[in-house]
């Protein structure tokens, strides 16, 4: 496990508001009692055009090969592939208190987590698994998402030291972290690949 | 409550007095205090129960489905390895964790309380610092009875006026979130006031709560008056006649001075408030019983146009079409915001014998708790519900969530008690509308929405 300070990564944009935990990781993958193998079905009724269900065995990572995809869904686009940077609208991470939607993110490969605004719960969990979310103003998102839209491969350089993003023209936008959850992954390693 | 100190940027150690698990959060919690090799920090803060689930028909053959019985079982086996108080499912007592908490006085006024669940924010109905935490969360509360919190922001939402008859708390709690929005409440603590909210009884008070998280809030809460008193008095954690008359004293301080400034505050008239209906795949969708559903070419905004699409899409509805026009397959009277005794009488009431409609397949009771279970059918409740062609069931949560075998068929419209109406919450396809619980039994009779103030006020007129 890799304590991350900065991290290059492919952005995948999710362009909803208020996407909840239970459209994170539906509520029969939470009958696991353990914290990994979620990732399979992150997003599960998005990602998949059948039902799923916990029973379904051990599938690669993050790509069922038995399993029909919703091609038209974000992460099932192959330009998306291997990201590890998740853009998207207002609140994202509502409703219920669920960890496990971020154990599917951190087991599906999301490291950052990028919207105007995070549900609180949700913001408090990321932490707790070295999956860093963070906001950017409204205005700030919106040009992510319109730039990723006509730029195949567009990554990010997030510092969480410096505590900004370098977008690939070098421009940079800072955002906010409050020293105290900023010291635990330094020094507790918890912000770990 | 202890404060053990505060830092510069004003996180603070809380001491916390009174866990409640369930089985879905807490099994990795329980896994990382073995694997740690550490103890529960305070064993009689904890109580336990299994609620999500858990079927809610005939129990004597335990739990059909593998993993959800091997989750219950390991809140079992953990409870009883580590010394911890559960409530079994076959318990008289248990039921939904937060109906139980405050139906047992585990939860009390004055109290810091945590769970691994969202809807923890329903004790703070008793004046307690209640709210959700994350399953690594609930294995530090474990661990050590502390969490670190940073202080929140404070919200008064006042709710000035009377209530109609017919309209409740649930209709107050949606009306709030169409005001302010589902992250209104993000970053604050919201503390209810007002005539109207201080005229709830304390089940009310609980239902407005529970769903503060819909607002975005962690934290809901109403002041400690005389109706909380009396609620508490006599349960089984309460403090004894011996310490009544100090914890009584204790728990009057609770409540915000007069003239207490609030980092926002937001006003509403109870008076015109009417029964309140969703009609999108967020709590924020609401519109009065009386409207009709937004068409996506009046809003401005791209993205709030795209939410309203996708929204509708989803909702098999379309722009323009009127509340009352929307036809139900299903009905769910049930889950932590409308389970309790007042509830179950709100919805037996405008009954009147009559039958739910011949095209709604399903129309579910999930009483809280087996107390609240056992209160009703001394009622005849039960009666009621089924002589109408009501199921009723054994406690849990239910179709709230779908954990367990009830939940909704894809495409199904489901006039449902409960507070999410997420895509896919309660059944992958199934589309929610939320309402009180008089609203969801009048709409089980017509197979459609009709508004239960209008309804109650005619049968009032009728009486004289």
């Amino acid at each position: 496990m890799d304590a991350f300070t900065t991290l290059d990564g492919l952005v995948v944009p999710l362009d909803r508001a208020n996407v909840d935990t239970d459209a994170i990781i539906p509520k029969q993958f939470l009958k696991s009692v353990k914290r990994s193998g979620f990732g399979p079905n992150l997003f599960d009724e998005w990602r998949y055009l059948d039902v799923g269900e916990p029973d379904q065995g051990d599938v690669p990572l993050g790509y069922s090969t038995e399993r029909p995809l919703n091609a038209d869904f974000v992460l099932n686009q192959p330009r998306y592939s291997g990201a590890q940077v998740l853009l998207a609208r207002d609140n994202f991470g509502c409703g219920s208190s669920r960890e496990h939607a971020v154990w599917a993110l951190l087991d599906y490969g999301i490291r950052v987590v990028i919207a105007p605004s995070f549900a609180d719960i949700f913001y408090n969990n990321c932490f707790k698994n070295g999956v860093l979310p963070f906001a950017l103003s409204v205005d700030e998102v919106d040009r992510l998402f319109k730039e990723i839209d006509v730029n195949e491969g567009y990554r990010l350089q997030v510092d969480l030291a410096a505590q900004h993003v370098t977008l690939p023209s070098g421009e940079t936008m800072n955002f906010e972290i409050d020293n105290f959850r900023k010291e635990c992954k330094d020094s507790m390693r918890l912000l770990s690949v | 409550m202890i404060n053990c100190g505060i830092n510069a940027e004003g996180a603070s150690v809380l001491y916390i007095d009174r866990h409640l698990v369930h089985e879905v959060t807490s099994p990795q919690a329980f896994e990382g205090l073995r694997m740690a090799n550490r103890k529960p920090w305070r064993v009689d803060s904890v109580l336990a129960t299994p609620d999500h689930n858990v079927p809610t028909t005939d129990r004597s053959k335990g739990i059909e489905e593998t993993v959800a019985r091997i989750q219950v079982e390991t809140l079992d086996n953990n409870c009883e390895e580590f010394g911890l108080t559960e409530y079994k499912m076959d318990d008289p007592r248990q039921g939904i964790v937060h109906v139980v908490g405050p139906e047992s006085g585990a939860t009390l006024p004055g109290m810091t309380v945590v769970c691994g669940d969202s809807h923890t924010s329903t004790h703070g109905a008793l004046g307690a610092l209640s709210f959700g935490i994350g399953t690594s969360e609930v294995e530090h509360v474990l661990a050590t009875q502390c969490l670190i919190q940073k202080k929140s922001k404070n919200m008064l939402v006042q709710v000035n006026g009377q209530l109609r008859d017919g309209v409740s708390a649930k209709d107050m709690a949606l009306a709030i979130i169409g005001e302010i929005g589902t992250a209104g409440g993000s970053g604050y603590a919201i503390e209810f006031g007002g005539k109207a909210v201080r005229a709830l009884s304390v089940e009310g008070r609980m239902t407005l709560c529970n769903m503060t998280i819909e607002a975005g809030a962690r934290v809901g809460m109403v002041a400690v008056d005389e109706k909380t008193i009396e609620y508490v008095r006599g349960r089984t954690y309460a403090p004894k006649p011996d310490q009544w008359e100090q914890a009584k004293a204790a728990w009057a301080d609770l409540h915000s001075d007069d003239g207490a400034e609030f980092d926002r505050t937001v006003i509403l008239d109870g008076a015109v408030i009417e029964p309140q209906v969703t009609w999108g795949t967020s709590p924020e969708m609401v519109l009065p019983v009386g409207g009709s559903i937004p068409r996506p070419e009046d809003e401005t905004d791209s993205v709030k146009r795209g939410n309203i699409e996708r929204a509708l899409a989803y909702m098999g509805l379309d722009g323009g079409q009127e509340i009352i026009d929307i036809k139900l397959d299903k009905v769910f009277i049930g889950s932590c915001t409308n389970s309790r005794i007042e509830d179950l009488r709100d919805a037996a009431a405008v009954i009147n014998g009559r039958q739910v409609a011949e095209t709604v397949n399903q129309a579910l009771v999930v009483p809280g708790s087996g107390l609240v279970k056992r209160q009703a059918e001394a009622e005849g409740l039960d009666k009621i519900f089924t002589e109408a062609g009501f199921e009723w069931r054994e406690p849990g949560c239910s179709m709230c969530l779908a954990m367990n075998a009830d939940r909704l068929g894809d495409g199904e419209h489901c006039a449902s008690t409960s507070n999410r109406n997420f895509e896919g919450r309660q059944g992958q396809g199934g589309r929610t509308h939320l309402v009180s619980p008089a609203m969801a039994a009048v709409a089980a009779i017509a197979g459609h929405f009709v508004d239960v103030a209008q309804y109650i006020e005619a049968q009032a007129e009728g009486a004289e």
